[in-house]
C-alpha cells in the first residue's frame, strides 16, 4: 500500500475507540424542540435524522478519498439513547473494562447525566421491553435460556442488493411521490400510515442528500486553503462527487464508493443496526463502474487500489456500538459485522467470479484490518483458482475470509419461499446469517442456550445455578424408564422456552415498529417504498425472524452421554451422574473419565452420537420453523453463536457430557473443543449429517496451524475438503490458523486439544501424540511463520 | 469363506502425505525391519503391545498402560475407510497400507486390497520391499501405487540399521518396474546415517536406471517417533542426531535431480 494508504490505516488502528454524545444530544435537542409533537412518529423520526444530518460535525481526514465518518472523527462511536439509555454506570464499565472498551470523557459523564438520562430514561426502547415482558420471559431471560437480540440494538440484520448502486435518492424520492399518488384513502384503511411512512422516507432522502452536500461545501473550503495542489485536486472532485451523489446514481468507481459510504452512515446513524449494514456482493455490485473505469482509463490499477483501500479503512472507522450488560457478552468485539461477499454466481445461475473479485482479496490480505469483514462464495461452478487464491490468505492467520457454500445458500432461500433469482443474488451477513439481498428483513432476535434446557429438563424444570423454577414439570429425572422418556422431556422443556420466546418476539416486535420506524433504511430495502410500510413493520418483500440455536455439540455428548452409559449400557445412574454434576465432578473423577474417554461424541462421524444430534435438531427446527412473526413472514432457526457460548457456559452448571460448571458451550455445530479426535473429515462428515438447508446458517470452524497450509499442496488438501463438505450441502466453514499460544495450552491442557493436527516436514500427526522437545519446536515455528 | 483377519495398530483418516489426494491409512502391525529412525515404533512387534497412556494417571501420578494394536475383520477395516469415500472422489485420494509392513499379513492385505478394488478406491502400499516375491505377484494387481522405501544401498550398512539384506528390496522393486507399476521412492534422510553423499548418489544411480520411477520423496528425519519409544520403553537410539537443515535437503534434492529424477522434499 502507498504512503497515503498506510498512514490512514495505522490512524484508523492505532485510534482509541471513543464514545461520542453527539448524535445523542442532537436527538435530544430534536426531541426537546417540541417539533416532534407536531407530526406522526415516522415523520418525527425522520425529522430527528435529518436534524441530526444538518447539524453533526463533518469530518473530512488528511488525505483519504472517501469521506464521512459517523462520529465527530474516527474510531467514535456514536449513543443510541432513544434505545438504549447508559446509566453512569454503564459508562464507568464502557470506559474501564479490559476488552473493548470505549474512552468515556468528564463532559460526556457530566451531559449523560443532566441532559441524556434525564430525557430519556423512561423512554428508552430497551426500558419498554423490560417492562412489558411477561414473568415467565423475564426469568428465562434472566436464567440465561436465550438472549435478546432488540434489547439495546436496533434491528437491522440486512444487506444492501444491486438496486442502491443504480439509483439515486432521487430516484427514490421520485417513487416515494408515485406511492403517495398511488394512495387510495376510500379503500385503502392503512392509508393514513403509509402517506405518513412515505413522507418520513422523503424526509430520509432529503437528509442524507444534505449530509453530501454539506461534505461537498466542506471539501470546497479545504481546497480553498490547501497548498498541496495535488491534494487541493482531490478536495476539488470529492467536492464535485459529493454533489452527484447519493443525489443520483453514481457514474464511476469513485462516485459508486462514496455514495455506497453515504448510505452506510445514514443507515449506521439513523439506528444503531445490528450488522451495522453492508454492500453486500461487493464484486458485483461495482463491476460495471470498475469496468468502465479501466476501458475508459478514466483510472489506473493503482488509483483503483487506493481506492478500494481508503474505502476499506472507512469501515475500520467505525467500531461496532457500545454494548452493556448481556449484549456485550453475546457478543462482545468491536467488529460491526459487515461481511463483503465475493464471488458466488450471477443472477442468471453462471459463475460471478471476475478480475474484480481477485483484486478485492489482494485488497483485504494487503489491509489486514478487522473492519470489513469478508467471506467468499463458492459455488460448484466457482474455479479452484479463486478457492485456493482465498485460502493462501486464509492460512495468514487473519481469519478471514470465511468460506460459504453458494448453493446451500441457494436452496436455503428457496426453501423459505424466495424467488430463484432473488435467491442467486443472496448471500450470507454477520456471522452466517442467508439473506436475500436488497429484498430481505432477517432478523436474528437471539440465541437460544439448548444446554440449559437439558439441565432444566433434568431438574424437573427448575434452574439448578438459581434454585428457581422456570420451566415446566416434565417429571423427575431419575424416574425416566428410557431414554425416549428423557428426550421427549427435552422436547417438551425446548417447546415450552421457545414458545416464550416467540411470545416476546412478537411484542417485541411491534414496539419496534411503532416506536422506532426507520425511513432511512425503508428507502434501500425492497419492497417498503412500494408497500408504503416501515422496514421494521415488514416492508421489505420477504420478512424473517430468526431464533439462534446454540452448543449442538455440548446438548449432543451430553444426551449421548445419558443414552449410552445411564440407559444403554448401565454404567452409572441417572442419580449418580446428577450427583456428580451437582459436584461438578469433583466427587465424582471415574465418572468423568468414563464420559470423556469411553463415551461416543459428536464430530467423529459415529452414527450413535450424529443420530442423537439430528433429533436435537429435529426438535428444534420443528419448534420454531414456519411459526408467524408480525411481519407477515415466518420463524426460522440458525445455528451460530458469535461469543456467546462463553456466556451461556457461564450460567449453565456441569453438563453430562463431562464439561464442568460455568465452562464454555461448544460453538456453532463444531464438536466439543478437543473431543473431535478422527480428523477432520470426520468433523466434516458428523456436520454434514445436519440439514442445513432448513436453517438459515450454521458455523462450523476448524483449526490448523501454518505448517499445514504452507505449501500449495496444504491449501489443495484443504480446498478438497471444503468441496467435500459442501458437496455434503454443509453451509460454512472457517479456518481458524492456530498461534504459538494455543499450542502452548495444549502442551499444557492435551486433553482439550486432541483434535489438532501439525506438520513438521513431511510428515502429519497430532500435536499432543509428540514428544517435548518436538512440540517446542512447533511452536517456534509457528511463531516465526505468524509473524 | 472365512473372513481374513489382521492385526492394526491406527487408522488415521485424513492422511495427506500418503499418496495423492486425501486419503486414509490403514497401520499394519509388525515389521521384519528394525530402522534406528522408525517412527512408529509401535509397528514393529506383530502381536498387540503395551503402551503408556497419554492421559490415563493411576493414583501415584503414574501413566497407566494401555494396549496398543488389535485384531480386526476386513469387513471392519472397509467400514472405517468408506466413510471417507466423498473426500476421496474430490481429491482423488484413496486407501493407503502403511505400518509396519503390510506384507507381512499378506492374506489380509490381500483380502483388503480386493475389497478396495470392489469399492472402486484408489490403492497405495507403503512398503519395504522386504517380503518373498510371490506375496508381491499376488497383491500387484491391487496396488495403483507403490510407495517403495530405499535407505542404504551399502548391504552391511543396511543390515546395521534396519536388521535385514538389502538384495530382496532390491529384486523386488525390479519385478515391480518390470510391471509397470507406478512407484514413488521414498528416502528417509537420517543426519550421518543416510545423508551421505555416497549413499545418495548411489540410490540416485540406481533408481535412475530402473527407468520406471514417478518420483523420489526425500523424507527430512525428525522425532515425531521419539515419544511413542518412551511410551513403549524401548531405547530411542537417535536421541543426539537432529533433523536435516532445509539447506542440506536441497542439496540433496539436487544431488538427486542431477540424475534426471523428479524429486520432492516431504511425501
Amino acid at each position: 500500500m502507498n504512503e497515503r494508504v498506510s498512514k490512514l490505516r495505522s490512524q484508523s488502528l492505532n485510534a482509541q475507540p471513543t464514545l461520542s454524545l453527539e448524535r445523542a444530544l442532537l436527538l435530544t435537542n430534536f426531541y426537546q424542540s417540541g417539533k416532534a409533537d407536531e407530526v406522526s412518529i415516522p415523520v418525527a423520526r425522520a425529522l430527528a435524522f435529518k436534524h441530526i444530518l444538518e447539524n453533526k460535525k463533518l469530518c473530512i481526514n488528511e488525505g483519504e478519498l472517501i469521506v464521512g465518518e459517523r462520529g465527530p472523527e474516527p474510531v467514535s462511536a456514536s449513543t443510541y439513547p432513544e434505545i438504549c439509555t447508559h446509566s453512569l454506570k454503564d459508562l464507568e464499565i464502557l470506559d474501564t473494562r479490559k476488552k473493548i472498551s470505549f474512552k468515556v470523557d468528564e463532559e460526556t459523564k457530566r451531559l449523560t447525566q443532566n441532559k441524556i438520562i434525564p430525557f430519556w430514561k423512561e423512554k428508552s426502547i430497551r426500558k419498554q421491553i423490560f417492562s412489558i415482558m411477561d414473568e415467565d420471559w423475564i426469568e428465562a431471560y434472566e436464567a440465561g435460556v436465550f438472549t435478546e437480540f432488540m434489547e439495546q440494538r436496533a434491528p437491522g440484520h440486512t444487506v444492501a442488493g444491486k438496486k442502491i448502486f443504480q439509483k439515486g435518492f432521487l430516484n427514490f424520492k421520485k417513487e416515494i411521490k408515485e406511492s403517495l399518488e398511488k394512495l387510495d384513502f376510500q379503500n385503502d384503511t392503512n392509508a393514513l400510515q403509509k402517506q405518513e411512512q412515505l413522507k418520513a422516507m422523503d424526509i430520509a432522502a432529503d437528509a442524507i442528500i444534505l449530509l453530501a452536500r454539506r461534505y461537498s461545501e466542506k471539501a470546497s473550503d479545504l481546497a480553498e486553503i490547501e497548498n498541496n495542489e495535488e491534494r487541493k485536486g482531490e478536495l476539488k472532485k470529492i467536492a464535485e462527487i459529493c454533489t452527484n451523489v447519493p443525489a443520483n446514481a453514481p457514474r464511476n468507481l469513485w462516485e459508486a464508493l462514496q455514495h455506497y459510504w453515504f448510505i452506510h452512515l445514514g443507515v449506521i446513524t439513523e439506528l444503531n443496526t445490528w450488522d451495522s449494514f453492508n454492500p453486500g456482493r461487493l464484486d458485483q455490485n461495482i463491476y460495471s463502474f470498475y469496468k468502465q473505469d479501466i476501458e475508459e482509463e478514466n483510472l489506473t490499477l493503482d488509483e483503483i487500489k487506493e481506492l478500494l483501500q481508503c474505502f476499506w479503512i472507512k469501515f475500520n472507522n467505525q467500531p461496532a456500538p457500545p454494548k452493556v450488560g448481556v449484549t456485550a457478552e453475546e457478543s462482545n468485539t468491536y467488529t460491526d459485522f459487515c461481511l463483503i461477499n465475493l464471488g458466488g454466481v450471477k443472477e442468471d445461475g453462471s459463475d460471478a467470479v471476475n478480475e474484480l473479485s481477485f483484486l478485492l482479496l489482494d485488497i483485504l490480505e494487503e489491509m489486514r484490518i478487522l473492519q470489513p469483514s469478508s467471506m467468499v462464495q463458492i459455488s460448484n461452478k466457482t474455479p479452484d483458482d479463486f478457492l485456493k487464491r482465498a485460502l493462501k490468505i486464509v492460512r495468514t492467520g487473519f481469519g478471514q475470509p470465511s468460506i460459504f457454500n453458494t448453493d446451500a445458500i441457494i436452496q436455503e432461500l428457496l426453501n423459505q419461499g424466495k424467488s430463484i433469482v432473488d435467491a442467486r443474488n443472496g448471500g450470507a451477513s454477520g456471522c452466517v446469517e442467508t439473506g436475500a439481498f436488497g429484498k430481505e428483513s432477517y432478523i436474528l432476535s437471539g440465541y437460544f442456550n439448548l444446554p440449559k434446557i437439558l439441565e432444566v429438563t433434568l431438574n424437573n424444570g427448575v434452574d439448578l445455578r438459581t434454585g428457581k423454577k422456570i420451566g415446566l414439570e416434565t417429571g423427575d429425572a431419575a424416574d425416566f424408564e428410557s431414554f425416549d422418556d428423557l428426550f421427549n422431556a427435552y422436547s417438551k422443556q425446548v417447546n415450552h422456552f421457545v414458545d416464550i420466546k416467540i411470545k416476546g418476539n412478537n411484542v417485541i416486535e411491534r414496539l419496534w415498529a411503532e416506536i422506532l420506524p426507520s425511513p432511512f433504511m425503508s428507502l434501500l430495502i425492497d419492497d417498503c417504498i412500494e408497500k408504503g410500510k416501515d422496514y421494521n413493520d415488514g416492508g421489505a418483500k420477504y420478512n424473517t425472524t430468526y431464533i439462534q440455536g446454540v452448543g449442538l455439540g455440548t446438548i449432543t455428548d451430553s444426551l449421548t452421554s445419558l443414552k449410552y452409559n445411564v440407559f444403554d449400557n448401565n454404567i452409572f445412574t441417572m442419580k449418580e451422574l446428577l450427583g456428580a454434576i451437582e459436584s461438578n465432578f469433583e466427587e465424582n473423577e471415574s465418572i468423568r473419565c468414563q464420559i470423556v474417554r469411553e463415551t461416543p461424541k459428536y464430530g467423529n462421524d459415529e452414527d450413535y452420537p450424529d443420530e442423537i444430534m439430528q433429533k436435537i435438531f429435529d426438535v428444534y427446527y420443528t419448534a420454531v420453523n414456519g411459526r408467524p412473526n408480525t411481519k407477515g413472514g415466518f420463524h426460522r432457526i440458525n445455528l451460530l453463536p458469535t461469543t456467546v457460548h462463553i456466556y451461556f457456559g457461564s450460567v449453565t452448571k456441569a453438563t453430562p457430557d463431562g464439561r464442568e460448571e460455568y465452562q464454555p458451550l461448544s460453538e456453532g455445530v463444531s464438536p466439543v473443543q478437543g473431543m473431535d479426535i478422527k480428523g477432520p473429515t470426520a468433523v466434516i462428515k458428523s456436520a454434514s449429517k445436519i440439514e442445513h438447508l432448513k436453517t438459515g446458517g450454521t458455523l462450523l470452524n476448524q483449526k490448523f496451524t501454518p505448517q499445514f497450509l504452507a505449501d500449495d499442496d496444504g491449501i489443495a488438501k484443504l480446498a478438497y475438503l471444503i468441496r467435500a463438505y459442501f458437496r455434503m450441502d454443509g453451509h460454512h466453514i472457517q479456518f481458524n490458523v492456530v498461534s504459538a499460544d494455543t499450542l502452548r495450552e495444549a502442551q499444557k491442557t492435551p486433553e482439550q486439544h486432541r483434535n489438532l493436527i501439525v506438520r513438521v516436514a513431511g510428515y502429519s500427526d497430532y500435536f499432543i501424540n509428540l514428544g517435548e522437545s518436538l512440540q517446542n519446536e512447533i511452536i517456534a515455528r509457528t511463531e516465526h511463520m505468524a509473524s | 469363506m472365512k473372513e481374513a483377519k489382521g492385526i492394526i495398530f491406527d487408522i488415521k483418516r485424513f492422511a495427506v502425505h500418503d499418496g495423492p489426494g486425501i486419503r486414509t491409512t490403514v497401520f499394519f502391525k509388525g515389521c521384519p525391519l528394525k530402522c534406528w529412525w522408525c517412527a512408529n515404533p509401535e509397528g514393529q512387534n506383530p502381536d498387540p503391545e503395551e503402551i503408556l497412556s497419554l492421559f490415563n494417571q493411576d493414583s501415584e501420578g503414574n501413566c497407566t498402560k494401555e494396549i496398543i494394536g488389535r485384531e480386526v475383520v476386513a469387513k471392519e477395516v472397509m467400514n472405517e475407510v468408506s466413510k471417507d469415500r466423498v473426500f476421496y472422489e474430490e481429491s482423488e485420494g484413496g486407501i493407503t497400507f502403511s505400518g509396519g509392513e503390510p506384507l507381512l499379513q499378506p492374506v489380509f492385505l490381500s483380502s483388503l486390497l480386493s475389497l478396495c478394488k470392489e469399492e472402486g478406491f484408489h490403492t497405495a502400499l507403503d512398503t519395504s520391499g522386504y517380503a518373498p516375491k510371490d506375496i508381491f505377484e499376488e497383491i500387484i494387481d491391487n496396488v495403483d501405487l507403490f510407495l517403495y522405501d530405499l535407505k542404504l544401498l551399502n548391504e552391511e550398512e543396511h543390515i546395521k540399521y534396519t536388521g535385514v539384506s538389502l538384495d530382496l528390496i532390491l529384486a523386488n522393486l525390479r519385478y515391480l518396474c518390470k510391471k509397470k507399476k507406478e512407484i514413488i521412492i521414498r528416502i528417509p534422510i537420517v543426519p550421518s546415517i543416510t545423508d551421505s553423499s555416497e549413499n545418495i548418489n548411489q540410490i540416485g544411480s540406481f533408481v535412475s536406471k530402473l527407468n520406471c520411477i514417478s518420483r523420489v520423496d526425500i523424507l527430512p528425519f525428525n522425532k515425531m517417533g521419539e515419544a511413542k519409544y518412551r511410551r513403549l520403553e524401548k531405547p530411542y537410539m537417535l536421541n543426539n542426531i537432529t533433523p536435516p537443515s532445509e539447506g542440506r535437503m536441497n542439496e540433496i534434492k539436487k544431488q538427486l535431480e542431477a540424475f534426471d529424477l523428479n524429486v520432492k522434499i516431504g511425501g
